[in-house]
């Protein structure tokens, strides 16, 4: 999961930095992610992991760190398996 | 429902508001331009000290600014672009006979110009700052009034498709433009309260085009970037934005290349007046005969 993350982050999320250089908990937003880029990252995720996020996800939390994605991802995933 | 309607068709029938057949189309009497016209001298008079440069664009932008500005992005919904008939006498033949049959849409062979409706009154601004090079040191301040267009037609007097807009922009650092869009907050509500208005500041978000726009939704009223000046005109339960105070961080400042004298991207902020809706708002809280208005209110507006 960590390495479509960093595939789709680097594909669309526009920052000036490598992405293999970030750490997992690094701040996105500190490294330049913007509004539109996440939620062109939020639409990428859905299509990769066949997933449909909740509006009480959509938000900057989310989207924090290359880890607050995972475990976004992660929660949605485990939410639909429990459904 | 019931309210907005029987408020605008009292508008029609006072003349204050003059029917054009579209919802959210509308003329206007002298009377309720003469409101407008005094509260933008109330404008000037708390903000005309502070010596922001005026400009006046038309209601239509260059195509290409508004491409750059990402409006598509986030208003796809609510933006209104000009075509023209580009075509040569015969295919101006064939429009009028569609246009004489009416079966078919004549406005489909009409194309794109380089003229888009503006759909704020800064729109303009921001380009026109960006070709001028750096700002100087004290960042830059700006007056800006325009009729603006956004699609949605609705029976709401308040919500209209063309209506005016008066905006001061702030460019700067972070604290100048904050300390700008709080200046304008504590202004607004002394103005408003002056006008015997009942007003409230809230936390705001911009109408975002669909799911994503509900990321972004979130992303700015999370971030306190967008708030309004609410005043009860069609409902008290639901007031309406006469005014609304916006931090784009340096958003505007990196997409447009403004820049401050040491190299760094300027923040901007802008403060926002509904004209329409602050006239709208006086008319109903005082009632539709100006002459009837309270007499402090007629000071603060005519004296």
């Amino acid at each position: 999961m960590n390495e479509t993350i960093r595939e789709l982050l680097t594909r669309v999320g526009g920052l000036p930095v490598a992405v293999t250089e970030l750490e997992d908990g690094a701040d996105l937003y500190a490294a330049g992610l913007s509004s539109f880029a996440s939620v062109q990252l939020m639409l990428g995720l859905e299509e990769a992991f066949d997933i449909e996020f909740p509006d009480s996800l959509l938000n900057r939390k989310s989207f924090a760190s290359i880890a607050a994605i995972e475990q976004t991802v992660s929660h949605i995933l485990k939410a639909r398996e429990a459904a | 429902m019931d309210m907005q309607v029987s408020f605008l068709d009292r508008l029609f029938d006072a003349g204050l508001l003059i029917e054009t057949g579209v919802d959210g189309l509308y003329g206007r009497s002298g009377q309720f331009e003469d409101v407008i016209a005094a509260f933008e001298r109330l404008i000037d008079k708390v903000g005309g000290g502070d010596g922001a440069e005026a400009m006046r664009f038309p209601p239509g932008m260059n195509r290409a600014f508004f491409e750059t500005s990402g409006y598509m992005k986030s208003f796809p919904q609510l933006a209104g672009t000009v075509h023209s008939f580009c075509g040569n006498e015969l295919d101006h033949m064939s429009l009028l006979k569609c246009m004489e049959v009416g079966e078919e849409d004549w406005t489909k062979g009409q194309e794109a110009t380089d003229i888009v409706l503006t759909p704020a009154a800064c729109y303009p601004l921001y380009p026109t700052v960006a070709r001028r090079g750096s700002l100087p040191a004290g960042g830059g301040l700006f007056d800006l009034q325009s009729y603006c267009f956004r699609h949605e037609p609705s029976r709401d007097p308040a919500r209209q498709q063309l209506f005016r807009m008066r905006e001061y922009v702030c460019m700067g650092t972070e604290s100048h433009v904050t300390d700008f869009r709080q200046l304008w907050m504590d202004r607004g509500v002394e103005m408003m309260k002056s006008l015997g208005l009942d007003v409230t500041i809230d936390i705001a978000n911009d109408p975002f085009f669909g799911r994503a726009g509900k990321m972004l939704v979130n992303n700015q009223r999370d971030q306190n970037l967008k708030f309004e000046l609410l005043i009860p005109i069609t409902s008290v339960a639901k007031p309406t934005a006469c005014m609304s105070f916006n931090y784009h961080q340096d958003s505007f400042g990196l997409k447009w290349g403004l820049n401050l004298e040491d190299g760094s991207v300027a923040h901007t902020a802008c403060v926002g007046f509904g004209l329409e809706r602050i006239a709208l708002a006086l008319f109903h809280t005082h009632g539709l005969d100006v002459k009837e208005w309270p007499g402090s209110v007629r000071a603060t507006l005519w004296g």
